[in-house]
């Protein structure tokens, strides 16, 4: 199993995925996101959270346009696991590997909490190692409030892509969407920080299963 | 029309003109130091020359007025690698690691502008931190504020917050502490001081200087634009609330361009630091003070060219370019023959990096301009604005003040209780804090709203506590007992943590030190800083001063922000506010005071402060701060908390909130006591089987009042009075009180 983590100019939650990647066993490695290198050798990628680019214009809107940007689509095709938390999931979105938009919090301004959130799907790669219904996740952003249209969140719930939702929803994401994947179940984008609960000292662990997961599920999947 | 772009400074007024019309009076430099620059220069100083006196002696810049009392400050002990002088402290921690920290004032930009005020102090003081060449970790905000009910308070609460979410959240560096007080003497006069830490592997240790003649300036980050000129001296003058605020003198920041700066300087002092002689970030007065200030230090002259300087503007004249207070800049003294590595760094992260002059042998300071030299003075008179020793007065309202106290109306304890908690000083930040980014880097132990911060050194067993504290009530009242006890207070909430205190930054907010009794409030706070720094091995190892933060002649209460940190050596040490199970005993450490004077209760009940303060036996305090350290250190607590405004039961309230718990205290003293303040008090929850050993180790210092208990109660019984309430209703009085009033 290997890793990356690709760094924008802006991102700066790269280094806490690098250890949580490391401390559970995924072997990370860092790339740029300027770098137009192929990603064949790893089994995972990360988009971590921050401001790409200053998230100027609109948040990950810049970033899709880096070179990196083409071998993550590729690697998504292949159905590697691709990963976007909080500005990486900004940037799915806009590159168009999930479907909708991440628009400014209902209430305007960043929120910094641990929040509830309800494992909407058991069995997909990001989720197979909880048993738990409910997990407590940090969350970080002022633009995380979820958009879809109404055939798009339809499609979501019924082909079972929306991961996790929150149990009470702090943003104002439509039916309260926390995180979701794409239609083949490789590619998830979600606004919480799994990376920043995977510590007893920093007193939270529930996000140790997400990582567990995707080890489980890479696996499964008998590469490398 | 070309004839005036080729020379931009056609328009300026001419020496002898700048004589005649006294121009240098609107920049801050009086007729006596103009003369002085004459004499000295032989000749009258040029437009240009005027403009770089001006912001290097302006008190901001200079610290003329407040030298002969910082000079005091006690700033030397055993783990001391850097004190005072350069862009922050260094105090070693072990294994060759250096904690770097510094706290800094955005007071007057705030004022006016306050979502770019309060951005911009965290972007200057983060610089301040890896110009040193340490990785910032945690930034911390001291914020006093007027009266929450007025419409401009909550525009500037808005305005400050925002900001500084705006700046750190996206720099991605934890907001973790700091404080936010409300109270009328800050109406016109808010005040943004923001501290930041920084860890150093100490081998990579730079500081500010410009050694070695032939050895390149390079100019490196943001481009020069025309924001921010003068803001030296605007944030040496009082407000007039007749005049227009100075808004272009207030700069604009873009955290994204900070945090590329950020991350290519630390990557080029770690990658080339042997080729890296100095570092510098440009903030007050820009180009001229980075500049000369590390030639200064060095003993070097240097020149400029400064058509190389990289400008967002066309046009711009050397008096701009070198008064410029842009963000995101600065300065490396880099090796002759070594600069195209450096640069490199810089470039990948698609940033200038320009060498800009060089340093050379003598003390001239040379500045070049379309082939001209436009500017050439001595660098070290430059840097050295004439002293001024300012005259002190005890103030009338000092002299007249006893301790005789206030008597609080306690007849109804519950209701008391309720009402403070509902304060806006003591109620819960939480729904502000909640903007801030206080997890990111994942290194945060203990976040907003514990005693103090706790931050872990990761690879390590070691962490570091850190807090900001004042309460300019008590200064107002006594400012040597006040800063004594700010000083307490402090190291109280690092020892709470379970940490040692090893240092302290500072700001100086005070009104116009011209008037007598300012100054004696000035020098009178430090002094009583001081006496504690030095009494708890606490050196004060940077810092910074805010004058004449007044409007119309009426001066803020005397606010010395004191900021501290402390080392945990073990993680395990670290101990929170929170009670942790039913049955744990209950302790008062210290001892109970009936002291009202400038209390929350105080202000509360008749709307002022009043009296003077009980003098503070600082030995004994320190006595029981270190038995409280020691009882953490040897994991003999459960939680513990420091007992501040509001007192013992606010602080018992605080140990309960966030838990089901309730409690059960017996108090053997007035009810009126346990609102009242007094430094060196703590309440610490014992779990039973440790009551033995603890109860040893604290002697007479700790008093067993009660126990947890499971009833989700508060029941505090005292010789004439008590109080009894549901957590929960208190609690939510403490959660909602702050957005209820902002609203």
């Amino acid at each position: 199993m290997k890793s990356v983590v690709v760094r924008f100019p802006g991102s700066n939650c790269d280094e806490d995925m690098y250890y949580a990647l490391k401390d559970l066993g995924l072997a990370p490695e860092f790339i740029s996101a300027q770098s137009d290198a192929s990603l064949d050798e790893y089994d995972a990628i990360f988009l971590p959270g921050g401001f790409s680019y200053g998230d100027y214009l609109r948040t990950g809107a810049i970033a899709r346009f880096s070179p990196i940007m083409a071998a993550v689509q590729t690697a998504a095709a292949q159905g590697k696991i691709v990963v976007g938390i909080c500005n990486g999931f900004q940037i799915l979105t806009e590159s168009g590997l999930l479907p909708g938009q991440l628009m400014m919090n209902e209430v305007p301004g960043f929120i910094c909490d641990e929040t509830e959130l309800v494992i909407n799907q058991k069995t997909s790669a990001f989720t197979n190692a909880y048993t738990a219904e409910q997990i407590l996740v940090p969350v970080a952003h002022a633009d995380g409030r979820y958009y879809a249209d109404a055939e798009t969140l339809q499609r979501l719930e019924d082909q079972n892509q929306i991961v996790f939702k929150y149990a009470e929803n702090l943003n104002g994401s439509e039916n309260r969407i926390a995180g979701i994947t794409n239609e083949q179940g490789n590619v998830l984008g979600m606004m919480p920080h799994p990376e920043r609960a995977v510590e007893t000292l920093l007193g939270n662990t529930d996000g140790q299963n997400f990582f567990k997961s995707i080890l489980a599920t890479v696996a499964a999947q008998g590469v490398n | 029309m070309r004839e005036n772009v080729a020379n931009p400074m056609v328009n300026e007024p001419t020496p002898a003109d700048i004589q005649t019309t006294q121009l240098y009076e609107q920049w801050g430099l009086t007729p006596a130091e103009y003369d002085l620059i004459v004499e000295k220069l032989d000749r009258l100083p040029n437009y240009t020359e005027t403009g770089l006196f001006s912001a290097m002696w302006s008190e901001h810049c200079s610290y003329k007025k407040s030298k002969p009392v910082l000079r005091t400050f006690w700033s030397k002990n055993e783990r001391v690698l850097q004190g005072p002088g350069e862009g922050a402290g260094i105090l070693d921690i072990g294994d060759d690691q250096a904690v770097v920290f510094k706290a800094e004032s955005h007071n007057h930009p705030s004022a006016v502008e306050p979502y770019e005020g309060a951005a911009t102090g965290v972007g200057g003081i983060l610089r301040d931190i890896f110009s040193m060449g340490a990785q910032p970790i945690a930034v911390l905000d001291s914020l006093q504020f007027g009266d929450i009910q007025s419409k401009q308070t909550q525009r500037l609460v808005d305005g400050v917050v925002a900001g500084i979410a705006g700046y750190g959240n996206a720099i991605g560096i934890p907001t973790v502490g700091g404080a936010m007080n409300f109270d009328a003497t800050y109406q016109h006069n808010p005040l943004v001081n923001v501290m930041a830490v920084g860890l150093l592997d100490q081998k990579h240790l730079h500081v500010g200087k410009a050694e070695g003649a032939g050895n390149s300036v390079l100019y490196v980050g943001a481009t020069t634009g025309r924001d921010g000129i003068h803001g030296a001296t605007f944030a040496s003058v009082e407000f007039d609330s007749n005049e227009d605020q100075n808004r272009s003198a207030v700069q604009v920041g873009d955290p994204f361009m900070e945090k590329l700066v950020m991350d290519a300087t630390i990557r080029a002092i770690r990658e080339f630091g042997d080729s890296i002689i100095g570092v510098q970030d440009m903030g007050a007065a820009g180009l001229v003070s980075s500049t000369a200030e590390m030639a200064d230090k060095a003993g070097m002259g240097m020149t400029l060219d400064l058509n190389q300087v990289p400008q967002r503007e066309a046009h711009m004249t050397p008096y701009e370019l070198m008064l410029s207070e842009s963000q995101e800049r600065m300065i490396l003294i880099v090796k002759k023959g070594h600069e195209a590595q450096v640069q490199q760094v810089f470039n990948e992260a698609d940033l200038n990096a320009v060498v800009i002059g060089e340093v050379v042998a003598g003390l001239d300071y040379q500045l070049r301009f379309n082939d001209e030299i436009v500017a050439d003075v001595p660098v070290d008179f430059l840097t050295s604005a004439p002293k001024v020793n300012l005259p002190q007065v005890k103030p009338a309202r000092l002299e007249q003040a006893t301790t005789e106290q206030y008597q609080p109306d306690v007849s109804q304890p519950t209701q008391v209780l309720t009402q403070l908690l509902a304060q806006p000083t003591i109620a819960s930040k939480a729904s502000l804090y909640r903007h801030f980014d206080s997890s990111v880097r994942t290194d945060t132990v203990v976040k907003p709203g514990g005693d103090a911060a706790v931050i872990r050194v990761r690879g390590t067993q070691k962490a570091l506590a850190m807090t900001t504290d004042i309460n300019s009530r008590y200064t107002y009242l006594n400012p040597y007992i006040g800063g004594q006890w700010a000083m307490l207070e402090a190291a109280q909430n690092i020892i709470a943590t379970g940490a040692e205190p090893i240092g302290i930054t500072d700001c100086l907010n005070f009104g116009n030190p011209d008037d007598p009794e300012i100054y004696f409030e000035l020098a009178q706070s430090v002094a009583g800083i001081n006496e504690v720094a030095q009494k708890i091995n606490t050196p004060v190892i940077s810092g910074n001063v805010s004058l004449n933060n007044e409007t119309d002649g009426t001066a803020i209460y005397p606010t010395p922000m004191v900021g501290m940190v402390g080392l945990h050596t073990q993680t395990d040490h670290i101990t929170t506010i929170k009670a942790k199970s039913a049955q744990d005993a209950i302790y008062l450490v210290g001892q109970l005071q009936g002291q009202f004077n400038g209390s929350e209760l105080q202000h509360m009940q008749i709307g002022a402060i009043s009296g003077d303060l009980l003098p503070i036996d600082v030995d004994y305090a320190q006595g029981v701060q270190q038995k409280v350290l020691q009882a953490a250190q040897q994991q003999l607590v459960a939680s513990s908390h420091d007992i501040a405004e509001g007192g013992l039961a606010v602080a018992l309230s605080e140990v309960l909130f966030g838990t089901t718990f309730g409690a059960t205290v017996n108090v053997d003293a007035p009810i009126e006591w346990v609102f009242a303040e007094a430094p060196t008090q703590f309440v610490v929850t014992v779990k039973p089987e440790q009551q033995a050993d603890f109860e040893k180790l604290m002697s007479t210092d700790a008093v067993k009042l009660g126990d947890i208990t499971n009833d989700g109660q508060f029941k505090l019984i005292a010789t004439n009075g008590q109080i009894d309430a549901p957590v929960a209703t208190l609690e939510s009085v403490y959660k909602d009180s702050l957005c209820q009033q902002l609203q």
